[in-house]
């Protein structure tokens, strides 16, 4: 750990100033993945701009949706009584993400903006395209259970390890951003980047830009929905692959779906390949599971994580033959 | 002689469980010491070849940095037999994470920064680090640990296998593993000469430690050789002890890392706290494991030969041959036996103890190909294995001093509801789940180590003192103990105040094999009796009588082993593929228990740590770099809460009248045993899937 300066920010606006103005500067807000990453000698920044005492800790009733403040703890935004009613994909996903005490302090946009994981980036002895770019890609050819099977690149098969996220992304959530420039909104689906050849980049956003609420929309079906996460143990591990389904039926067909998968990709994977196979089709297993293939045709594992295809599929179908069940 | 019965047998709450939850009891590395100094690491980042340059510049330009200490500086040791043990004495690198050097600092974080600023050169060689069983270079250890045999033959195999009418002839490995105790290894180390809590006089180096070590006195007589110092010259402290599973049964490097730093600052402190990532190359580890099981039997399951046969690794700096197959020699009856071990010696950190070396990773192997035997002659397990039951060891041809396998078996199968395991694998389901029931046998020995020596005192106003250097590694001990002399003393459990963990008591031996209960306990029975032998029922003020522990006779004429039979029933998503446990159940026969509430959380500690082996735990080597990728909780999977479920452990109430005095055979290890096996078992049972390759994951069960 390298020696930095803390600054408590007063408002969103001297936060975006005080990081916009240093290049070494970052935010904090829960800290459960930055002094991770500062510890591990992966982060080094000389300026900490404390953003978890903002006023923007407050869940909000919009038209029929709701404004997640971007300092909500994970633990209460998966309590809250709207949250439980209206997406029930979300309160799941958050709950089946880290332990108690990290949900207790992580943030909504802290959760979003954690890095990508891979064992190779988290060690600085390795070379690393997203820590040092250039260097190489060590998962490649090594340890990869964790990693991606689906828009990948030479450079980096490293996952987006948030379960908040997957679900977020089938909910088409808005994330506000305060910038140097002024406030814009962003749907989740143009948030997260691909590796490509920038690795180093996991999302859109510059330097300086501060989440500042998430926006969920109105979306009646997401009461019919759920998450389902595979994992190599019951509790506290990251997913091996995760699945966000919204499931709205008329009669037996599909009138609307919604589909995001986590531990594939280096972000959330919205699904629209199988949507689209399943808009309007049947809600049956048989439907489900094509949808799934029209999805995964695209996969492309690597040595080490082929199961990865036969699970992700797997758990896709679950996850919509429960909600098909429970809708009937 | 026996002791009276009496606080023996109760379940008398841990003595110091208030100092613990309190946060009170001061642990290696909280030890309040004056003007300290906190050292960090640093570690080889090449698995094979020489240190060329060493540039500590930068780091010694770190606000706080008061040292650089690298092979350059290092002092020389006296005894650097013990290759593991000879710490920045040369610029070879043996392994990828050895100690390369170490910073000094007045802080914690300015050593860590330091630390990572220091730029070393290496001039690298190819390295090996690749277990397999058809490689090359593969030999046969003089011995395996415990001083057994590495190999034995009786009867023959191979005609035997060939005559049968059942065989099984299968491959099992297990991973590395690694013990991951909760507090990590941790040294302070002081340097002084003559005072306050060492001995020697004025102008006579000493060296004081406060460590988390499973045996003060083997860390004090093993500093002492390694730094040229008379043994009375080195303290070690250590009362309190946040787990060790072995790790801490022997120094490691860590503990000549920070003697060897702490001579850059006579007289300041010096703190070293391995980090979690440092553990896994620090601390040992459990050897990956390749064994081959061959059974063979009659149609009606009664074994006629018995081979397993065990390929592993150990460094390339220090051997150390874990004794995988000699549980096989004794367990069941077979005329024809054969068990052998090679070895590996590869570019990898040294390997060490792990909660039941030997028999852990040995009776998965030998418990599954079992399960598979009465598969494949139509048996029940629980059957099969009591078809198999030897008379006597068929190792040693002695009598057993107690072996009851068969009652736990029988036990079991009745508590936990036997009957409802379908005969046919794959059958059995809930909702979408496959549900299966397994079971395996455990076994360990019971061992006694010699050396050991209790001392009683008494104050004058009814309170005894009781002294001797053992360890309390979260295992029970500090109250296990006084239980033993209350009794022995036969004076209420309150009178008695036991010391332990600390070099200047009487010698103990090592918190290790099972045998802390057994080894101490038998020394302070004797010093009690001796004391009361003496002084009678009133003790004068200062009345003080010590014994060494009593030799065993009975441990050369019986075999003498522990046994249990474990089940474990397991639920296996048929969507996902993922596995969990339910319940588990053990029934142990361990002799006497000398406390019921400390002897339980060993059982169950030790079943699921036996869990957490079967679905989470393997260390990935990465064979182009030759580290351990998984070295963090993240990513290196133990057993969460939500994994352990319903885990109970029951025992046969008896007493083994050949173990000692108390009667008692160890179980601090047993319950780690066949745990792995029985959940494995349950898998198939469960889904028709036999995984032969631990640890039994997700992606093994999907269809």
């Amino acid at each position: 750990m390298t020696p930095f300066e803390y600054l408590r920010a007063g408002d969103p606006g001297e936060a975006v100033a005080a990081v916009a103005g240093r290049p070494g500067a970052a935010f904090l807000g829960g800290g459960t993945n930055l002094v991770d990453h500062m510890k591990l000698g992966v982060a080094g920044p000389d300026l900490l701009v404390d953003v978890s005492r903002l006023p923007l800790d407050r869940v909000e009733e919009t038209a029929g949706g709701l404004r997640v403040g971007a300092a909500v703890r994970n633990s209460d935004l998966a309590a809250h009584p709207l949250v439980r009613e209206r997406y029930p994909v979300l309160a799941r996903a958050l709950l089946s993400g880290a332990s108690g005490q990290l949900r207790n302090v992580a943030t909504t946009a802290g959760n979003l903006l954690q890095r990508t994981r891979c064992p190779y980036f988290q060690d600085v002895t390795t070379p690393c395209n997203k820590r040092v770019p250039g260097s190489g890609c060590s998962a490649i050819g090594g340890y990869t259970r964790y990693h991606a099977i689906l828009g990948a690149s030479e450079h980096c098969v490293a996952t987006h390890p948030s379960d908040m996220a997957v679900a977020m992304a089938a909910l088409d959530a808005v994330v506000v951003v305060l910038g140097p420039g002024g406030e814009r909104r962003l749907p989740i689906g143009e948030l997260y980047r691909l590796p490509g050849d920038a690795p180093q980049r996991d999302t859109v956003l510059e330097h300086g830009d501060l989440i500042t609420a998430v926006e969920l929309p109105h979306l009646p079906a997401a009461r019919r929905s759920a998450y389902r996460k595979v994992r190599d143990r019951a509790s506290f591990s990251f997913a091996l692959v995760s699945v966000a389904a919204v499931l709205d039926l008329d009669g037996d067909a599909v009138r609307d779906v919604r589909l995001a998968l986590g531990g594939v990709a280096h972000k959330p994977w919205r699904a629209a390949r199988a949507e689209e196979a399943l808009r309007g089709g049947p809600a049956t297993e048989d439907a489900f599971r094509r949808a799934a293939d029209a999805e995964l045709a695209g996969a492309r594992p690597l040595p080490g994580n082929e199961f990865k295809v036969a699970m992700t599929r797997g758990v896709v179908v679950a996850a919509l033959r429960d909600l098909a069940e429970e809708g009937r | 002689m026996t002791v009276r019965r009496g606080a023996v047998g109760a379940p008398a709450p841990r003595v110091e469980g208030l100092a613990k939850v309190t946060g009170s009891a001061a642990y290696a590395y909280d030890r309040p010491v004056a003007d300290p100094v906190y050292a960090c690491p640093v570690q080889a980042t090449i698995a094979r070849g020489r240190v060329v340059a060493i540039d500590g510049g930068a780091a010694a330009g770190v606000e706080g940095v008061l040292a650089v200490v690298t092979h350059r500086e290092a002092a020389r040791l006296a005894d650097t037999a013990d290759a593991e043990l000879a710490v920045l004495q040369s610029d070879a690198v043996a392994f990828r994470g050895q100690f390369v050097g170490v910073v000094l600092a007045e802080t914690p974080e300015a050593a860590r920064q330091a630390a990572g600023l220091v730029r070393v050169e290496y001039d690298e060689e190819p390295h090996d680090t690749e277990l397999r069983a058809d490689r090359a270079g593969l030999y046969t250890p003089e011995q395996v640990n415990g001083g057994f045999a590495p190999d034995t033959d009786e009867g023959d195999v191979d005609a035997a296998m060939e005559a049968a009418a059942v065989t099984v002839d299968r491959i099992y490995t297990t991973p590395m593993l690694f013990n991951n105790p909760m507090e990590p290894h941790t040294s302070v180390a002081v340097w002084g000469d003559g005072g306050d809590e060492g001995g020697g006089g004025p102008g006579e180096a000493r060296l004081t430690l406060y460590d988390s070590t499973q045996g003060a006195h083997v860390v004090r007589s093993t500093l002492a050789r390694v730094f040229g110092l008379p043994p009375e010259r080195v303290r070690v402290i250590s009362p309190y002890v946040g787990g060790g599973f072995g790790s801490k049964g022997m120094p490691h490097a860590h503990n000549v890392l920070a003697g060897l730093a702490a001579m850059a600052v006579p007289g300041r402190p010096v703190k070293l706290a391995l980090t979690r990532q440092q553990m896994f190359s620090l601390a040992g580890h459990r050897t990956p494991t390749i064994q081959r099981v061959r059974l063979g039997a009659g149609a009606d399951g009664r074994l006629t030969a018995v081979a397993h046969e065990v390929v592993e690794h150990t460094s390339a700096l220090k051997e150390f041959a874990e004794q995988t197959a000699v549980g096989a020699r004794m367990m069941y009856a077979a005329p024809n036996r054969r068990t052998a071990h090679r070895l590996a010696a590869l570019d990898v950190p040294v390997p060490s103890w792990m909660r039941a070396p030997g028999e852990a990773p040995g009776f998965f192997g030998l418990e599954v190909a079992m399960d598979e035997l009465a598969q494949a002659c139509g048996l029940d397990p629980v059957e099969l294995r009591a078809r198999n039951e030897p008379e006597v060891d068929p190792e040693s041809g002695r009598p057993w001093s107690g072996r009851h396998l068969v009652r736990c078996l029988r036990e079991g199968a009745a508590r936990f509801g036997w009957e409802e395991r379908a005969a046919v694998p794959g059958t059995r389901r809930a909702g979408r789940e496959l549900v299966g029931l397994g079971v395996a046998a455990s076994t360990y020995p019971y061992y006694r180590f010699p050396g050991s020596r209790a001392v009683v005192g008494y104050d004058g106003s009814g309170r005894y003192t009781v002294r001797i250097g053992a360890a309390d590694i979260g295992t029970g001990a500090w109250t296990v103990l006084t239980q033993i002399a209350a009794d022995a003393l036969e004076c209420p459990l309150g009178a008695v105040r036991v010391e332990i963990g600390d070099s200047e008591l009487p010698p103990a031996t090592v918190a290790g094999g099972s045998s802390g209960t057994a080894s101490w306990g038998s020394a302070i029975v004797a010093a009690c009796h001796a004391f009361r032998g003496a002084y009678g029922t009133e003790p004068p003020p200062g009345a003080e009588a010590g014994a060494d522990m009593p030799r065993d006779p009975d441990a050369e004429r019986f075999a003498m082993h522990s046994f249990g039979a474990q089940f474990a029933e397991v639920r296996v998503d048929a969507d996902t593929g993922e596995i969990r446990v339910p319940r588990m159940l053990g029934v142990f026969s361990a002799g006497r228990i000398v406390n019921p509430r400390t002897a339980r959380s060993q059982f169950i500690g030790g079943m699921t740590m036996g869990l957490s082996m079967a679905l989470h735990e393997r260390g990935v080597l990465d064979h182009r770099t030759g580290h351990v990728v998984n070295h963090d909780f993240a990513e290196y999977h133990i057993a969460t809460h939500a994994d352990v479920v319903d885990v109970d452990a029951v025992w046969l109430e008896e007493e083994d009248a050949h173990a000692g005095p108390l009667g008692a055979r160890g179980i601090g290890e047993i319950g780690i045993v066949g745990a792995p096996a029985a959940i494995a078992n349950a898998v198939h049972n469960a889904t028709g899937v036999r995984v032969r390759d631990l640890p039994i994951t997700p992606d093994l069960l999907l269809r």
